[in-house]
C-alpha cells in the first residue's frame, strides 16, 4: 500500500520536475535548434521548431572563420587556472576563518566582499594602466590574476559556508586521537569537505568562463577566451541569430558537459550522519 | 605522373612554401576590426595579403561593433599599444586625428589613388588637408521600399521625395491586420542608433544640435517639427516595439516582408536584395532619403576605415596592410572571388564607373546619390561649429547622444511627451557643454 | 596553549587572501580615488589635478543619480526575490525522488552556464521581441494582443532575463544545504501529523538559512554589476539605468575617467552601506 502511493508520489513529482526542467531549459534549447537553420528560418514567420531543413552550415562557417579551438584552450586554461590559484590561497583561509573564528571573523569576511563592489568599468583605466606599465597585457598571468582576484571573495566565502556545516565534535574527536593540525586538515577535513570544494571548483570554473568585461578588454589575441569569440559573432549588420546561436552552443557545450558529469558530485552535498 | 606522386609533389610545395613563409614572416600586425561581411571578407581574404607580403604575419581581433569602440578606444588614450590597424568610422577620425594619435596617410602609394577617393567621404576623415585613415567601406541612408506594396497603394515613389509623401505612403501601406507596417525606424536609444537617423532627418527640417556658439538647440521649432513628425509616423504607422529596434531589427522585419518602407543604411539594400535570407528580395525599391525642400536631406554618411594608430611598432607593415585593403586592386579580387555585389561600396569613385559593378548592385547609383547629398563639414542649412552629418565630432557627442537618444526612445515607447523629452534632451545638452567647457 | 597555537596558525592561513586581496583593493582603488580628483578626459587631452570634490558632486546632482539608485534597488531586490524563492522550490522539487533525477537537474542548472550577452540577444530577439518572438506568437494563438515586454515593462523584463540565469546558482546553492537535512527529523515531524506548512517553516527553512544568506550575498554583489543584459536590450533607456551603467557611461561613452571614476567611489560606498545592512538583516545566520 505504502508502496503504490510512494510511486504515484514519484509520478507527479516527475511530470512536474520535467516540466519545470524543460521550460527552463527551453531558451537554451531553442538557441541549439536555431543553430542548425539558416538565417531566413531562423527569423522566420510563424516559427519552426523542428521542421526545418536542418544544416550544418553555421557550423562550418564559424570553424572557417576563427579558430575555436584557440579560444577554448584559453577559457579552459583561465578559468582552471584562475580557479585553481583561487583554491590553493582560500582553502587555508576559510578553514582558519570556519574552525578558529576571531573576534573580527566576519568583519575580515564582510570586507573581502566589498572588494567585488567597486563597478569594474570603475577600475578600468587604472588596471589597464598597471598591465600596460608590466608588460603584461593579453596574457595569460594577468587575466589569470585577475579573474582569482575577483573571484578570490566567492570562493572563500562558498568555502568558509561549506567548512562551516562540518561538526566541530570530529575535529575535538581526532585531537583527543593526538592528531595534529596537519593530518587534521589532510584526513579529516579533506575527505569531508571535498563535495564542498568541489561544487565550489565548478561553481566558478562557470564564473570565470563567462566573465566578459575583464576578458574583453585585457586581451586581444594571444590569451582571447570564448567570450571574445562570442563578441565576434553577436550583432554584426545583417542577420545574425544562426550564426550567434552555433557559436553559442559551442562556447556552452564544454562547460554543460563538464555539468552533465559533476553534477552528482556537486549536489551530492554534506552528509554527516556518522557523527550524529 | 600518377596522382598520387602530383599529391604528393603539391604536399611538398606547401610545405616549403608554408616553410619559407614561417622563417620570413618578421613582423606581425594585430588588426582590430568589426564583425561587420565586408570586413569578415577582407579577414578570409589575409593568404593573398601574407602571399604578396610574405614578410609580413597578420592577427585579427574581430569584435562586435560596440565592444569593438570600447576596446580600441581605451587602448588609444591609454597608449596601450595592442593594435597596429583599427578599425574606426568617421566619428572618431576626426577627434583622434587632431590628438596626434593616428599616423597621417599622406605618404600612400602612388597607385592607391587618393584623388579616386569620394569627396564627401574624403573629408569626413581629413583634419586640417591631412588623411588620417583610409575608408574600408562607406556608407548613407536612403528609403527602402516594397514596390508591390506601393503599387497596390496607388502611388508612386519618386527618386526624390518629400517628407510628406514618406507620410501619405506609410498611411496608404500599413496594414495592421496582416503585420505589414507603413514605416520602420531606428528607435533603439544610441547615438549611433536612433539618433543617427534623428539627427540626419533633423538637419532636413533646418535644425541643429548647436548654434554657432555651441548653445543647444533643442528648445527651437525645427526640433520640435522633427521629434513630432517622427513620432506621428512610428505611432501611427511604425510596427509594435519600436523603441527598441534598431538596424537588425528593422531588417529582420523588411526581409519577412513586415514593413512598407524603411530608412536606413544604403549596405541594408544588398541584405533585402539578396534572395537567400530576404522573402521580399525582388520587390525592393530605393529612394532618396526625405527633405522638407530646405536645402538638406535626411540622409546621413558614415565610412568604416582603417587607421594606423601613433603608437604602433609597425608602421610600415600596418601601412602596407591599409594600402591594400582599401586599393582599387582590393576590389578586384572581391569581385573575382565573392562576385561584384559583393565588394566594399562607397569608398571611390572608379568603382562606381565599373559597368559591371553597376550590373551587378542595382542599388549602386542611389547609393552613390546618397553618399554625395551628404556634406560632413557643411550639414546643416544654419551654420554650425561641428562637422559631421548625423552625429557632431567631439568626444563629447557618445555620452551626450545616447542620453538624448534614451529622452527620444522614451517618447517614442509613450513614457513621455515630445516637448518632455526635449525640454530634458535640451537640459542634458546644457549641463554636458558647460561641463566640458564650451560655455 | 594550544588555541593560542592555532590562533597564530589561522593568521598565517589567512594572510595570503588578505594580502592579495588587500593590494587588489588598495592599488586600483587608490588610483580610481585619485583620478576622481582630476579633470581626466583622454579624448580631448585633459587631465589636470585638482578639481576637489567637483566630479563628486556632478555625479551626485546629475538628474539621473537618484533615479539610479533607486533602478538599482528595484532590479536587485526583484531579482534575489525570484531566484531566492525560486530556488527553495525548485531545490525541495529536485531533491524528491523522481525518475531522471540527474537529466533534470542539469537541464535546471544549464541558464547558468550562457553567457550574459548571448541570454539577453536570445531572451531580446527570439522571446521578447513583439513582432517576432515566441511570446508574440503564444499571445497570438490565445488570441491576445501581443505584448511588448521591453517597451512597456522594461524593468520587469529585464528582471525576467537575469533571474533565468541566476535561479540555478541559488537552486545549487540550496540543493546542497537540503541535501544535508536530517531526513529522520523530517519523518518524524510527518508521523507526528505536522502539516506540510509549518514542516517548511519549522525545520526546512531555519536549516537553509544559511545557505540563503549565502545565496543573498553573493548574488547582491554579482547583480549590483549587471551590465551586458542591460546593454543589449535597452541601451538603459526606459528607466534601466542602473548605477552601474551610469558609471559604464561615464568612463566609456563619455570617456570622462574622473566623473566616471568619482561615481565607481560612489557605487563602492552605496554598495558597502547595502552590504552591512544585509549583514545586519541577514548576517546572525552566520553565526550559529
Amino acid at each position: 500500500m505504502a508502496r503504490a502511493v510512494t510511486t504515484r508520489r514519484k509520478t507527479i513529482t516527475t511530470i512536474v520536475a520535467w516540466a519545470i526542467g524543460i521550460l527552463i531549459f527551453f531558451p537554451i534549447l531553442w538557441t541549439i535548434l536555431t543553430s542548425f537553420k539558416t538565417e531566413a528560418e531562423a527569423i522566420a514567420d510563424p516559427p519552426s521548431f523542428l521542421f526545418f531543413n536542418w544544416t550544418l552550415e553555421n557550423y562550418t562557417l564559424v570553424q572557417e572563420r576563427s579558430n575555436y579551438f584557440r579560444f577554448l584552450m584559453n577559457s579552459v586554461i583561465l578559468s582552471v587556472g584562475s580557479t585553481l590559484l583561487g583554491i590553493i590561497i582560500a582553502v587555508p583561509a576559510a578553514w582558519a576563518m570556519a574552525f578558529v573564528p576571531g573576534r573580527r571573523t566576519k568583519d575580515v569576511l564582510l570586507w573581502m566582499l566589498s572588494t567585488k563592489m567597486l563597478p569594474a568599468v570603475g577600475v578600468l583605466f587604472p588596471i589597464v594602466l598597471i598591465a600596460r606599465t608590466l608588460n603584461i597585457y593579453d596574457s595569460y598571468i594577468l587575466l589569470i590574476m585577475v579573474l582569482m582576484l575577483i573571484n578570490l571573495p566567492i570562493i572563500v566565502w562558498m568555502l568558509y559556508t561549506y567548512f562551516r556545516e562540518i561538526p566541530g565534535e570530529i575535529l575535538e574527536a581526532a585531537r583527543m586521537d593526538g592528531a595534529g593540525m596537519r593530518e587534521e586538515i589532510l584526513h579529516v577535513l579533506t575527505p569531508m569537505a571535498l563535495p564542498g570544494i568541489a561544487s565550489t571548483v565548478l561553481l566558478n570554473i562557470i564564473l570565470a568562463w563567462n566573465e566578459a568585461f575583464w576578458t574583453l578588454n585585457l586581451t586581444t589575441v594571444k590569451a582571447a577566451p570564448l567570450t571574445a569569440f562570442i563578441a565576434s559573432y553577436s550583432s554584426p549588420e545583417g542577420l545574425f541569430y544562426a550564426k550567434l546561436s552555433a557559436a553559442s552552443t559551442m562556447a556552452i557545450a564544454p562547460i554543460l558537459i563538464l555539468g552533465w558529469f559533476s553534477q552528482k558530485q556537486l549536489v551530492r552535498g554534506l552528509t554527516f550522519g556518522a557523527v550524529k | 605522373m600518377t596522382a598520387e606522386t602530383r599529391a604528393l609533389m603539391g604536399a611538398c610545395a606547401v610545405a616549403a612554401f608554408a616553410a619559407t613563409g614561417a622563417l620570413a614572416q618578421d613582423t606581425t600586425i594585430t588588426i582590430a576590426t568589426v564583425n561587420n561581411g565586408d570586413m569578415i571578407r577582407m579577414q578570409g581574404l589575409t593568404d593573398e595579403f601574407t602571399a604578396e607580403h610574405p614578410d609580413i604575419a597578420v592577427e585579427w581581433v574581430t569584435l562586435e561593433e560596440n565592444v569593438l569602440r570600447q576596446r580600441v578606444t581605451t587602448d588609444i588614450s591609454t597608449s596601450g599599444g595592442q593594435f597596429d590597424v583599427m578599425t574606426i568610422g568617421t566619428y572618431e577620425v576626426p577627434i583622434w586625428g587632431a590628438q596626434g594619435w593616428l599616423q597621417p596617410l599622406d605618404d600612400m602609394p602612388d597607385d592607391w589613388d587618393a584623388d579616386d577617393l569620394l569627396p564627401a567621404i574624403r573629408g569626413g576623415l581629413t583634419v586640417d588637408g591631412t588623411l588620417y585613415a583610409a575608408p574600408f567601406y562607406g556608407e548613407s541612408s536612403m528609403v527602402m521600399y516594397r514596390t508591390d506594396l506601393m503599387e497596390a497603394a496607388g502611388l508612386e515613389m519618386p527618386d526624390a521625395p518629400t517628407w510628406d509623401f514618406i507620410k501619405e505612403a506609410a498611411a496608404a501601406m500599413t496594414d495592421t491586420d496582416n503585420e505589414v507596417y507603413g514605416i520602420c525606424l531606428r528607435g533603439k536609444a544610441g547615438w549611433g542608433e536612433n539618433m543617427a537617423f534623428l539627427t540626419a532627418m533633423s538637419n532636413s527640417f533646418g535644425a541643429r544640435w548647436f548654434d554657432e556658439d555651441w548653445a543647444p538647440q533643442f528648445d527651437t521649432e525645427a526640433w520640435a517639427n522633427t521629434v513630432n513628425f517622427y513620432l506621428d509616423l512610428m505611432n501611427n504607422y511604425g510596427p509594435p516595439g519600436a523603441a527598441n529596434n534598431g538596424f537588425n531589427e528593422n531588417l529582420a522585419l523588411f526581409q519577412q516582408g513586415k514593413c512598407g518602407m524603411w530608412i536606413d543604411a544604403t549596405v541594408a539594400a544588398s541584405f533585402v536584395t539578396n534572395p537567400a535570407d530576404s522573402t521580399v528580395a525582388d520587390s525592393v525599391g530605393f529612394a532618396l532619403a526625405p527633405d522638407n525642400g530646405l536645402g538638406k536631406r535626411g540622409n546621413w554618411l558614415w565610412a568604416w576605415s582603417l587607421a594606423v594608430p601613433a603608437g604602433t611598432d609597425a608602421e610600415e607593415a600596418a601601412k602596407t596592410f591599409v594600402a591594400w585593403a582599401t586599393s582599387k586592386g582590393y576590389t578586384e579580387l572581391v569581385a573575382e572571388t565573392e562576385g561584384w555585389a559583393n565588394v566594399p561600396p562607397g569608398t571611390r569613385q572608379s568603382l562606381y564607373d565599373n559597368p559591371a559593378y553597376q550590373e551587378a548592385a542595382p542599388f549602386a547609383a542611389m547609393t552613390l546619390e546618397s553618399i554625395n547629398a551628404a556634406d560632413p563639414t557643411n550639414p546643416t542649412v544654419d551654420p554650425v561649429p561641428y562637422t559631421g552629418v548625423q552625429f557632431v565630432a567631439i568626444p563629447e557627442f557618445q555620452g551626450l547622444g545616447t542620453q538624448v537618444g534614451q529622452e527620444f526612445s522614451a517618447a517614442l515607447a509613450g513614457q513621455q511627451s515630445a516637448e518632455e523629452a526635449l525640454e530634458s534632451a535640451q537640459a542634458l545638452a546644457e549641463e554636458e557643454m558647460e561641463a566640458a567647457g564650451y560655455r | 596553549m594550544a588555541t593560542q597555537h592555532s590562533k597564530s596558525a589561522a593568521r598565517v592561513m589567512i594572510s595570503p587572501a588578505v594580502i592579495f586581496l588587500l593590494g587588489w583593493m588598495i592599488v586600483p582603488l587608490v588610483m580610481t580615488i585619485y583620478f576622481s580628483f582630476l579633470d581626466y578626459r583622454p579624448l580631448r587631452g585633459v587631465k589636470e589635478c585638482c578639481v576637489g570634490f567637483q566630479n563628486y558632486e556632478r555625479f551626485v546632482t546629475s538628474s539621473s543619480f537618484t533615479e539610479s539608485v533607486i533602478t538599482t534597488l528595484i532590479m536587485v531586490g526583484g531579482i534575489l526575490l525570484i531566484t531566492v524563492i525560486g530556488g527553495i522550490l525548485l531545490a525541495l522539487l529536485l531533491d524528491q525522488p523522481f525518475w531522471g533525477q540527474g537529466i533534470v537537474r542539469i537541464l535546471v542548472i544549464a541558464p547558468f552556464f550562457v553567457m550574459p550577452t548571448v541570454s539577453a540577444l536570445v531572451w531580446k530577439n527570439m522571446f521578447m521581441n513583439p513582432v517576432n518572438g515566441l511570446f508574440a506568437y503564444l499571445f497570438k494563438f490565445l488570441g491576445l494582443e501581443p505584448f511588448d515586454f521591453l517597451t512597456q515593462a522594461p524593468l520587469f523584463s529585464i528582471i525576467l532575463i537575469v533571474s533565468w540565469q541566476w535561479l540555478p546558482f541559488a537552486t545549487l546553492i540550496l540543493l546542497t544545504a537540503t541535501q544535508s537535512l536530517d531526513s529522520e527529523q523530517l519523518e518524524a515531524a510527518e508521523m507526528d501529523g505536522a502539516p506540510v506548512l509549518s514542516r517548511f517553516f519549522y525545520i526546512i527553512l531555519p536549516h537553509l538559512a544559511r545557505a540563503i544568506t549565502v545565496v543573498i550575498l553573493i548574488q547582491t554583489i554579482f547583480l549590483l554589476s549587471i551590465f551586458a543584459e542591460i546593454f543589449v536590450t535597452t541601451n538603459g533607456a526606459f528607466g534601466t539605468r542602473t548605477l552601474t551603467y551610469l558609471v559604464y557611461q561615464r568612463v566609456l561613452e563619455s570617456q570622462n575617467i574622473g566623473l566616471g571614476s568619482a561615481g565607481g567611489i560612489i557605487a563602492v560606498i552605496l554598495a558597502n552601506i547595502i552590504a552591512i545592512f544585509l549583514m545586519r538583516i541577514v548576517g546572525k545566520n552566520l553565526d550559529r
